[in-house]
């Protein structure tokens, strides 16, 4: 009896903590079809106004574009530089290693004002400042972490023989990465990949301090929206992102799942 | 003959796992060099700025040379005429080649009315002083026959300062450079360091009230249940930060859904003030930051097997004994690595407390963000960040000892 009464309040409470956590998610999405432009429910009618003024906006897709280059900047790098060190740092012990794995990961730690503030310092004489390709930089070393993790863990169930039994049968190094490591560790690639983008398509603290009007990106202009006047318009475009967000999740959960199968964990 | 081979042999092998090692840290290397270059190096950038001085020992080369011994004496009066004429003289010339501005900004962050005086006294210079320069000077302005002026000249003085330090700890130097507490009614930052610990210990704790019986039963539950009930968990970790804020600004907003819903339960009959202020703030941060507690304690959870707990009340002891002093222990890592890593996430926070906050919620962050991109004032901005950033590398030096580096999980 007791034990049913303990159940039934366990659930409740995480039933309530679950809910604490995805139903503010969900309140604006009825909101960004709003007809009218307060932003309160219930609503008084439906309409599509906020995305029609969201899409054909020269700003928000001027913002749209710039968030996407500098995303594929800061992925396209974290992604090859944190892969390469994975692997390189895989089953290799020496001295200083957890010193040199505590530097490379601090950038998920550091406070993102004191990235910002020192990379607009760095940044100014080096003519990277208001340039897409610095914020991109500047992403990148935020995002390379993440790589290294997700890869990383994915390397901990990768069976090495297989790739000396790869290279005694004959194959070069690269031969053995590209056709035994990489599958294997695929899943973790990626992941990392979805989570650098991530952090850059959602960054707008250094964004704030290395960009002008005209490398305004997404988050930046939804900063600036919500704090001159929260509009409809931002709840439509916050709406998008949360279906980007459904989507990235479930990719990178369906990754996790295969990567587990392949390496035969569950 | 036989220790001789196991002698080549041992050789070799380490040669072998040193060629290994080496190769292994060539890849390693691209990532090392970028972090080094594009993260390392600004941050280190900025540690440089918190003490780097001012351009006046450039633009007043001589003045500041002239004012060392001066500043060395034990009790200070007004410096004697050779200062003075040093001063008009590379006055004049800092005029003309418009470094003057620069000089000024710099000494008006040591009073705000210093840069009128400077500019207003480089425009009325003579050519030639009327008696001595002295007395010239202060016929311009009598603030030049005061300690306080040429006090603020001589902090400025020098390369290196411990100016913007002391600031960032509310603590000033006097006219005669002895240390001592700012004016209360200036002294912020501490006040704001102090305000941004107390909302990240606030956040933290209860974040590990909501998270821990979330992840008991998580972990508790069959492996498929678990995984699907995990998506919600991290839903809102990948939705982004301005979302999540834009959501919570409606849902907290004096006619927003909470509020009416609160009104329709019969609750409260008035709506309450939840944004902008104080409430708001930890709501919405307690939001973003629970997924970071959710997951380091379920992962650990996972790992105590159930056996423990039944063998517990098994032998007789009631489900909370067995609790607390079988399973709590065992899930204690996760704790600590769920309070440590929301702790530090928390006290860099800065979007959201910016937008829901008031006036009175705002973390250091902002601050230093205001001061770099408002007022200009790069020194203390930097001085700022560098006190944030010794209180963050403390903590996490403390996580990587007590969980390590490795313990970083992505759910």
């Amino acid at each position: 009896m007791a034990a049913r009464i303990r159940g039934i309040v366990l659930w409740s409470v995480s039933i309530a903590v679950l809910a604490f956590l995805v139903l503010p998610l969900l309140v604006i999405v009825p909101i960004s079809f709003s007809s009218a432009s307060f932003l309160s429910l219930p609503i008084p009618g439906v309409s599509l106004r906020w995305y029609e003024t969201l899409l054909t906006s020269p700003v928000w897709g001027r913002a749209m574009l710039n968030s996407l280059i500098v995303g594929a900047i800061a992925t396209s790098i974290a992604v090859t530089l944190g892969t390469l060190a994975a692997i390189g740092l895989h089953r290799n012990e020496f001295r200083g290693k957890s010193l040199l794995m505590g530097v490379l990961i601090s950038p998920m730690i550091v406070p993102i004002v004191i990235v910002a503030l020192g990379s607009y310092f760095f940044y100014a004489p080096l003519g990277l400042a208001s340039s897409l390709f610095g914020l991109g930089l500047a992403h990148a070393a935020l995002g390379a972490p993440f790589v290294l993790i997700t890869v990383s863990a994915t390397l901990t169930g990768f069976d090495p023989n297989l790739a000396r039994a790869a290279s005694s049968l004959g194959a070069s190094p690269i031969t053995v990465f590209r056709r035994v490591t990489l599958p294997v560790i695929a899943p973790g690639v990626i992941s990392g990949a979805l989570f650098a983008f991530v952090t850059s398509f959602d960054e707008v603290v250094v964004a704030l301090f290395l960009t002008g009007p005209l490398q305004r990106t997404l988050p930046r202009q939804m900063f600036d929206g919500i704090r001159e006047n929260i509009s409809p318009t931002i709840l439509a475009a916050a709406t998008l992102l949360i279906v980007f967000a459904v989507v990235l999740l479930l990719t990178a959960e369906l990754l996790r799942r295969r990567s587990q199968r392949l390496r035969g964990i569950s | 003959m036989v220790a001789d081979e196991t002698r080549n042999l041992r050789a070799s092998l380490r040669r072998a796992e040193r060629r290994r090692t080496l190769r292994g840290l060539g890849l390693t290397l691209p990532l090392i060099l970028f972090t080094l270059v594009f993260f390392i190096v600004p941050i280190a950038g900025m540690l440089v700025k918190s003490v780097q001085n001012g351009p006046m020992p450039d633009i007043l080369p001589q003045t500041s040379a002239l004012l060392q011994p001066w500043r060395a004496s034990a009790e200070r009066g007004v410096p004697d005429e050779a200062v003075f004429a040093a001063f008009a003289g590379e006055l004049r010339t800092a005029s003309q080649e418009r470094t003057l501005p620069e000089l000024a900004t710099r000494l008006n962050f040591e009073n705000a009315g210093y840069r009128s005086l400077l500019m207003a006294t480089a425009r009325r210079l003579p050519e030639a002083p009327t008696g001595t320069w002295r007395e010239t000077l202060t016929g311009i302005n009598p603030q030049w026959g005061e300690v306080a002026i040429w006090a603020a000249l001589g902090r400025a003085s020098t390369r290196v300062t411990d100016n913007y330090l002391l600031a960032a700890l509310d603590h000033r130097r006097d006219d005669n450079d002895r240390i001592q507490a700012t004016d209360p009614s200036r002294a912020v930052y501490v006040a704001s360091l102090l305000r941004t610990l107390e909302i990240s210990g606030i956040v933290t704790l209860l974040c590990l009230l909501l998270a821990y019986p979330l992840a008991y039963r998580l972990a508790t539950l069959p492996e498929s249940t678990a995984n699907l009930l995990m998506i919600l968990v991290l839903l809102p970790f990948w939705t982004s930060l301005l979302v999540r804020t834009a959501s919570w600004l409606v849902i907290l907003q004096r006619e927003g859904p909470l509020n009416d819903a609160l009104r329709w339960l019969g609750l409260i009959s008035q709506p309450l003030e939840l944004v902008f202020n104080r409430p708001g703030v930890i709501i919405a941060m307690t939001h973003v930051l629970l997924p970071f507690m959710v997951l380091p304690i379920y992962s650990v959870m996972k790992g105590i097997p159930p056996n423990y707990m039944r063998a517990a009340t098994s032998l007789g002891a009631p489900f909370f004994t067995a609790f607390r002093r079988v399973y709590f222990p065992l899930s204690l890592p996760g704790v600590t690595a769920g309070c440590l890593l929301v702790f530090i996430l928390a006290i860099g926070y800065y979007i959201t407390p910016l937008l829901i906050g008031g006036a009175n919620d705002q973390m250091v962050s902002s601050l230093i963000s205001f001061l770099a991109l408002q007022t200009l004032n790069w020194g203390l901005a930097a001085a700022l960040g560098t006190v944030l950033l010794v209180i963050t590398v403390a903590l996490y030096f403390v996580y990587s000892r007590v969980v390590g580096t490795d313990g970083v999980k992505l759910g």
